[in-house]
């Protein structure tokens, strides 16, 4: 099970629980998963198959690279967190 | 150099080799993009706002396009229209409606100097007489030029059509992009507890990268509809990437070649002039067309630092252990969103083991260039704030400033205050390497007649980011190696990637032969900037050099009929390892890959992950001027996590420069606004940043804590010495003269102001 931390606006949809443990072997099925856990939910998270423009989730340690295809082990943390860039 | 890890032993990784740019460098020799000359070159001339905030009610063309030896002439209306599409732009996804109108407006201006039209001409005065005669009829609209103002009920709007994001609700009429909420705990109880509480609010100001070399594009457009674009940029991918967004043509139709950078830091990886060479050289009938921004149009319309304010609150338990905080921070966007807003909030309590905080982040639009990023971009301005309200707790509890901060020290494990859990991470090691420095342990001595000296010291962070870069490497029969890659030579990367790849194939780096290419000849590569070159880019010239090895195997097999799985590589020597006579350097072998199969080439790609966040340490003197409260720098040392230094000596150069504009940040630089919306100080005379008369040398401490998730344990560098310097010198203030600074700069007049001395 992933354990999903969403941000603060997202956690009014999810009952204000700090994270949710989600079932998922890839980011594409826990996002899936917590959509059918919470209706809705996907639509603040995924935009054409991506993740959202100004999101990045961070899978573990670090924003993942492969987007909605990153496998997730057992008890990785996903954080949706806003995308940065470098200078 | 402090090395905290179980130290291998490198033969050229730690070594500081003559680097391979030096010759042309220092000889005037190398290519920069003012050095452009191509047959047939023309001249372009950009037309740009009089005012901060206005609507453009018309353009007339019609004088300009008379005029002799005018070739073209072109707005807005020459792009493809975009309707609030998003697309890949530089580092991210962008409205390419605000990026396209970013390069030239067409129908809102929002900050002075933002370009409306553009003239292509025979040499560049007939082209800026040309410009002159363009006729733009404006309705001028109230400007507002920083978040307090711009965040007040009756403040203008930049976006009648923004649909702010505040918290998940969509809001109208606003001048805040968006507010972001992130954080861990319970802070609001955690503050009930606490036994000390410091709330300060700050204000910084927009400050500018200030790269030497301005921005300059030269644009081809050819009878095939292919464009060639010769640039000074920090990723000719990227400027590949958001041409053909704006343009909206395939990728395979743009080759960009990126030529040597005179200083970018982040200002040069969004584009400006490129779109607009590219459509005149068409307009001009496939003629060649350079264009050069001048010193005042780069502060004026290029992407600096945003400015804000940062509200942080932090409260402490009886022992000092920090046990709850808060932060709001506003940071500027300038005239489209998309500050640094979200690395700010990630970054500004990094440092510090927090188990309850809650972090705001307030994405405002106001009448400034859109702001880009800049060295670390966001962290700099957070570290100040969070770093002048630690100072203040550790001297509540007396505790010295270090043992304070190793306290609360984030480590492995620790859950930053963005939920995130930190991997390994050397920021217990780097406070140690502060606490043994010499400077840490010297007496304060004594200032000039007149002044009073300080000492103040301050942390900071930054992720180092990883993604996409790829090294071709080729053997040349008289044992060197070319090594073609696309990552931008700002710092010297050239030789800290040819030297990751040698230590691999265990020969000197005076061996290599590194070229940075085009979009055509290189193979991908993102930007060079979030510190991440020597990282990312020399772990694909280590794969590169790993398949090279493997390649070269086969060719030893050849060479002595034996099976290639018998044959085995060390330190530059191949040999077979069921036969002790049989073995052959590098060199020698490469005088046979001829008859043993040909060409003999590799390559190596990467899509990595943050290359491990570091963090860096500075303290500083500083000798203050009680009479005219200039404020001299007396001694500086940088202390920083590097991972593992592959070219300490620019390690070292990357430290002692990030110090040096942050000190610039710290004391002098700002973007000076008029009431008009207008930057009053659009010169290096005005904008006043650091030189060398100004500074001592800076001393830095390297610190190795290798990196888990590199061969080498690189973790990048080029950011982290930023973020301390504005948080370090205003603690260093305080100490001098016994009061706090929340405003920076914190420059004379300021600082008499704090004194009592003069009024604001």
């Amino acid at each position: 099970m992933a354990k999903v931390f969403l941000p603060f606006q997202l956690k009014q949809i999810t009952e204000n629980n700090d994270f949710i443990e989600v079932k998922g072997k890839t980011l594409r099925e826990v996002i899936n998963n917590l959509d059918n856990m919470y209706p809705g939910i996907k639509d603040h998270l995924v935009e054409e198959e991506k993740i959202k423009s100004g999101l990045s989730a961070i899978c573990g340690f670090a924003a993942t690279r492969k987007g909605l295809l990153q496998e997730l082990e057992e008890d990785t943390e996903v954080h949706f967190l806003p995308a940065i860039s470098g200078g | 150099m402090v090395n905290v890890s179980d130290s291998k032993s490198y033969k050229v990784v730690g070594t500081n080799p003559i680097r391979h740019d030096g010759y042309d460098k220092v000889t005037g020799r190398a290519i920069y993009g003012a050095d452009v000359k191509l047959p047939g070159l023309i001249w372009g001339s950009v037309v740009r706002s009089p005012h901060a905030h206005a609507l453009i009610k018309s353009i007339d063309t019609s004088s300009a396009e008379k005029m002799d030896g005018v070739f073209a002439v072109m707005t807005a209306k020459d792009f493809p229209s975009k309707d609030n599409k998003f697309g890949d732009i530089g580092e991210g996804t962008e409205n390419l409606k605000w990026a396209q109108d970013n390069i030239l407006a067409s129908d809102k201006i929002n900050y002075k100097g933002q370009a409306i039209a553009a003239v292509a001409a025979r040499d560049r005065n007939t082209a800026d007489e040309a410009a002159s005669k363009i006729k733009v009829v404006y309705e001028v609209l109230e400007s507002v030029t920083n978040v307090e103002d711009a965040t007040k009920k009756d403040a203008p709007v930049l976006f009648k059509d923004l649909n702010g994001n505040h918290l998940g609700k969509k809001v109208k009429n606003t001048n805040i992009a968006e507010i972001t909420r992130n954080g861990i705990g319970d802070p609001d109880k955690a503050f009930k507890e606490a036994e000390n509480i410091v709330e300060r609010t700050f204000t910084l100001q927009m400050v500018h990268q200030g790269y030497i070399e301005p921005h300059t594009a030269t644009a081809h457009w050819d009878e095939e509809g292919r464009i060639r674009i010769w640039t000074s940029t920090q990723g000719a991918f990227d400027v590949r990437g958001a041409v053909t967004e704006i343009l909206e043509m395939d990728v395979s139709r743009v080759k960009v070649t990126p030529l040597e950078i005179g200083g970018g830091f982040g200002g040069k990886i969004p584009i400006y002039l490129e779109p607009i060479a590219s459509i005149l050289s068409k307009k001009s009938g496939f003629k060649p067309v350079k264009l050069v921004m001048e010193r005042t149009n780069v502060f004026q319309a290029s992407g600096p630092a945003p400015g804000g304010t940062i509200l942080v609150k932090m409260g402490t338990d009886k022992n000092g252990k920090i046990i709850a905080a808060e932060s709001t921070i506003k940071l500027e966007a300038g005239g489209y969103p998309g500050s640094a807003i979200g690395a700010a909030v990630q970054c500004i309590f990094a440092p510090y083991d927090i188990p309850n905080a809650r972090i705001d982040g307030h994405d405002v639009v106001v009448n400034k260039p859109r702001s880009f990023a800049y060295r670390a971009p966001g962290s700099p301005q957070a570290a100040f704030a969070a770093e002048t309200v630690v100072d203040e707790l550790a001297k509540i509890h007396g505790m010295d400033p270090i043992e304070f901060r190793l306290l609360n020290a984030s480590k492995e494990g620790t859950r930053r205050a963005d939920g995130v859990i930190f991997p390994k991470v050397g920021n217990i090691e780097v406070l140690e390497a502060a606490k043994a420095s010499a400077h840490w342990k010297a007496p304060l001595g004594t200032p000039p007649k007149g002044r009073v000296r300080g000492r103040g010291l301050a942390s900071g962070y930054w992720f180092n980011i990883g993604m996409k870069s790829t090294v071709n490497l080729q053997v040349n029969t008289d044992g060197t190696v070319a090594l073609i890659e696309g990552s931008t030579d700002i710092g010297g990367t050239r030789t800290s990637i040819s030297m990751q790849a040698a230590e691999i194939l265990g020969i000197g780096v005076d061996n290599f032969r590194p070229v940075v290419g085009d979009t055509e000849t290189a193979g991908y590569a993102d930007v060079t900037g979030g510190s991440r070159t020597t990282y990312a880019t020399g772990y694909a010239a280590i794969k590169a050099a790993e398949n090279l090895i493997t390649v070269l195997k086969e060719r030893c097999a050849i060479l002595w009929s034996i099976d290639e799985k018998d044959v085995d590589h060390n330190e530059g020597t191949f040999f077979a390892t069921k036969d002790p006579e049989l073995k052959i350097s590098f060199k020698e072998l490469a005088s046979k890959i001829g008859d043993t199969g040909g060409p003999a080439a590799s390559s190596g790609s990467v899509d990595l992950e943050s290359g491990g966040g570091a963090f860096g340490t500075h303290i500083v003197d500083v000798d203050v001027d009680l009479e005219t409260g200039k404020t001299d720098v007396a001694r500086y040392t940088a202390i920083q996590d590097a991972g593992t230094a592959i070219y300490p000596a620019y390690v070292k150069g990357q430290i002692a420069g990030g110090a040096v504009q942050g000190i610039g940040w710290a004391l002098n630089e700002e973007y000076y606004m008029s009431d008009d919306g207008s930057m009053a100080n659009t010169s290096y005379l005005d904008y006043r940043i650091p030189t060398a008369l100004d500074l001592p040398n800076i001393e830095t401490i390297i610190v190795e804590v290798p990196n888990p998730g590199h061969p080498f344990g690189v973790r990048g560098v080029g950011e982290v010495p930023i973020c301390p310097p504005i948080g370090a010198i205003g603690n260093a203030l305080h100490d001098a003269v016994g009061k706090r600074f929340y405003d920076a700069p914190m420059k004379p007049g300021r600082i008499l102001n704090v004194l009592g001395k003069i009024e604001k």
